[in-house]
């Protein structure tokens, strides 16, 4: 833990200062007759972001609070392996969605989640993985409206919407 | 007033408003007592389903959400010792003993029981504070707004009980965040680095709410629940409800107590239930004749925080209508719903919608009685939910989560800030840093940065327009006190050190 907290009070800190920079692209000063520039608030607040970092930072030299003095592991190995595992398949998700669109990229990942992280049957995984889409499509594309981004698939879902809208 | 109200409940009892109450209560009772999920997650997780009825009824159905989360809390954390929202932290101290007695159902019934008379009692108070607060409030200008936000800040820093240089942080980079996108006044783009086309239009408050409340949770939850969990049993039967309803007497005065201690915490700007049910406790225990029973299944230590936790929820709906200053992480998702949903809070909103907010108080009353009655009838329903392995229910609510945070924007930029909002979150959430104060600040960010500047234009640049107006400076001093507790706190510590009550948060 002790050394999570320095590094995340550091990669913060340098997030910090990006944004102080960032932000300073606008006027940080006082222009008369208009008030604040449009980049003091972002800024100020930027500052402020990078005074909490510093103030981590001292309270970890001091060994001052629980997690600069803890021993603990930050994420012991089997959390690391769940962790990727949900962040990693959820990452392939978004990006075939891009590809073969929602309709396909939520079932695939259900699949995958529910048989090989759940170890739920076959039986079960397939009936939430066909089930969910054809909710989503009713409810977002019918009830609301709301088309949902399709890739490559759009067109097979050209006859859908003839009968239904 | 009171025909204001009637003409409320007249809304509240159309066909889909009352449907939309049920559902809500049933959905809310839920996800209050599936652990790792509570009220403000579904809120958040919920919110973009609701663009499918009419606004009024949308938030008459997420107001239905969070009071029956604040219901099923109680269910988890009596049934398998895991508080079922962090609203329910505190019954757990003495639901689970009494659990473990083979008294489930009892606490069960007690825990409804108290919800409830803390839920009545903080509606009541609601419709009695809210038009003359509300009629106060007219009068805030600029100066008075911004005062009112610096006081949520500093409710966090100076109640919110986290590490505060990381609460600072949360508070910051939320606002910053609030600030990316166009400039509301200059109307040029600021902070889109890189020109990033899908940070022109801001970051929406739902990406943030989604992902750490969605994504981040989820990850927090599957770290925390890998072992297995142990059911305890409970039988309902309408003769153990009678009996149960004697103890509930008995135990009035602190119900009472805990209902009005909670529904002035919650009032409080963004400290919401957990800290009120928290507090609740520890008032139960400190004035009791048996303060050593708590904790090994005392049943005021499940009436205190029950009764308390559904009063501050009510509570935080006050400032939330009136001032337009959420209570509590849940409603300032609800907050930002009803903004797009044009439904602006704040004073105004009494004047130009009075049929939507007294349609909202007339539904809060119909949502108590009914999530008592779902609460009660269907208990062995909950539990069996509770069997549901988190396998199923996690992989859905990334899915809910990917389609929600896609819905409001219709981009899918910012379904990938989903997840980096999530991930990054529940890395940042591991080192104790809060996340709430991130959210509540997205929200208030624009109206922060607005109201500040239009006050600082006024008063020609000096901050001394917050301190020589008549009610902008109150506030700012009460906000400035919550600013300096962690430090008074710190130094009566070093005075006085080891206090036994200190440790009732580390519980």
């Amino acid at each position: 833990m002790r050394r999570a907290e320095l590094s995340m009070a550091l990669v913060l800190a340098l997030l910090s200062v990006y944004l102080m920079w960032k932000s300073s692209e606008l006027p940080i000063g006082w222009i008369p007759d208009e008030g604040p520039g449009g980049g003091a608030f972002p800024f100020w607040l930027s500052v402020g972001m990078l005074g909490s970092c510093v103030w981590i930072v001292v309270r970890w030299v001091l060994r001052s609070s629980p997690l600069s003095r803890s021993k603990a592991p930050y994420m012991t190995g089997d959390v690391a392996i769940i962790f990727a595992a949900v962040a990693g398949s959820l990452t392939v998700m978004f990006g075939a969605i891009h590809f073969i669109g929602m309709y396909f990229a939520i079932p695939l990942f259900l699949i995958f989640y529910l048989r090989f992280m759940g170890r739920h049957g076959w039986l079960n995984t397939l009936c939430i993985a066909l089930a969910t889409p054809v909710v989503v499509f009713f409810f977002f594309e019918i009830a609301l409206r709301i088309t949902l981004p399709k890739g490559w698939t759009e067109p097979l879902f050209y006859p859908l919407y003839d009968w239904f809208l | 007033m009171l025909e204001l109200l009637a003409q409320g409940f007249g809304i509240a009892f159309q066909p889909l408003n009352i449907g939309l109450v049920i559902a809500g209560c049933a959905l809310g009772l839920f996800i209050g007592a599936m652990p790792g999920l509570g009220s403000v997650n579904g809120v958040a997780i919920l919110l973009p389903m609701t663009f499918l009825v009419p606004p009024t009824g949308a938030i008459i159905f997420l107001a239905a959400i969070y009071y029956g989360a604040m219901y099923g809390g109680a269910i988890s954390s009596i049934m398998l010792g895991i508080p079922g929202a962090s609203t329910a932290v505190a019954t757990t101290f003495d639901g689970r003993p009494l659990a473990l007695k083979g008294e489930a159902d009892r606490a069960l019934i007690l825990a409804a029981g108290a919800s409830f008379i803390g839920g009545t009692i903080s509606v009541v108070l609601f419709t009695l504070f809210a038009p003359p607060l509300a009629e106060v409030a007219l009068a805030f200008g600029a100066a008075e707004e911004f005062a009112l936000m610096m006081l949520a800040f500093a409710t966090f820093i100076g109640l919110g009980g986290d590490d505060i240089p990381k609460t600072l942080f949360s508070i910051c980079i939320g606002l910053v965040l609030s600030a990316v996108g166009l400039d509301i006044i200059s109307g040029q783009p600021r902070l889109v680095f890189g020109d990033i086309p899908g940070f022109m239009h801001g970051i929406h408050f739902l990406v943030l709410a989604i992902g750490i409340y969605g994504i981040g949770e989820m990850l927090w939850t599957i770290e925390s629940t890998r072992g297995e969990v142990t059911v305890s049993q409970a039988n309902i039967t309408v003769r153990r409800v009678l009996n149960t309803l004697k103890d509930l007497l008995r135990t009035m005065k602190t119900a009472v107590m805990g209902s009005l201690l909670g529904y002035f915490i919650g009032i409080l700007p963004a400290a919401g239930a957990t800290p009120g049910a928290l507090m609740a406790y520890g008032v139960a225990k400190t004035i009791s004749k048996d303060p050593d029973s708590f904790g090994k299944g005392n049943i005021e230590g499940v009436v205190a925080p029950e009764s308390a936790n559904n009063a501050a929820s009510t509570g935080s709906m006050l400032p939330m209508l009136t001032l337009g200053i959420p209570g509590s992480p849940t409603t300032a998702i609800l907050l930002g719903g009803m903004v797009i949903w044009g439904l602006e809070p704040g004073p105004m909103l009494f004047v130009e919608h009075e049929d939507f907010v007294w349609a909202l108080i007339a539904s809060l009353y119909v949502a108590n009685l009914f999530a008592v009655v779902i609460n009660l009838a269907f208990i062995p329903a909950f539990v069996a939910v509770l069997r549901t392995p988190f396998t199923i229910l996690a992989p859905i609510i990334f899915v809910l989560c990917v389609v929600g945070g896609y819905v409001p924007t219709q981009d899918m930029h910012d379904v990938w800030l989903i997840l980096i909002f999530g991930v990054v979150g529940y890395l940042m959430r591991k080192l104790d840093y809060p996340m709430a104060p991130a959210v509540l600040a997205i929200v208030l960010g624009p109206l922060a940065e607005t109201s500040m500047r239009q006050a600082l234009l006024m008063s020609d640049g000096s901050f001394a327009i917050f301190f020589n107006r008549p009610i902008a400076s109150p506030i700012m001093i009460i906000a400035l006190l919550l600013l300096s507790m962690p430090l008074f706190n710190a130094l009566r510590k070093r005075l006085w050190p080891s206090r036994p009550s200190e440790d009732l948060r580390r519980h």
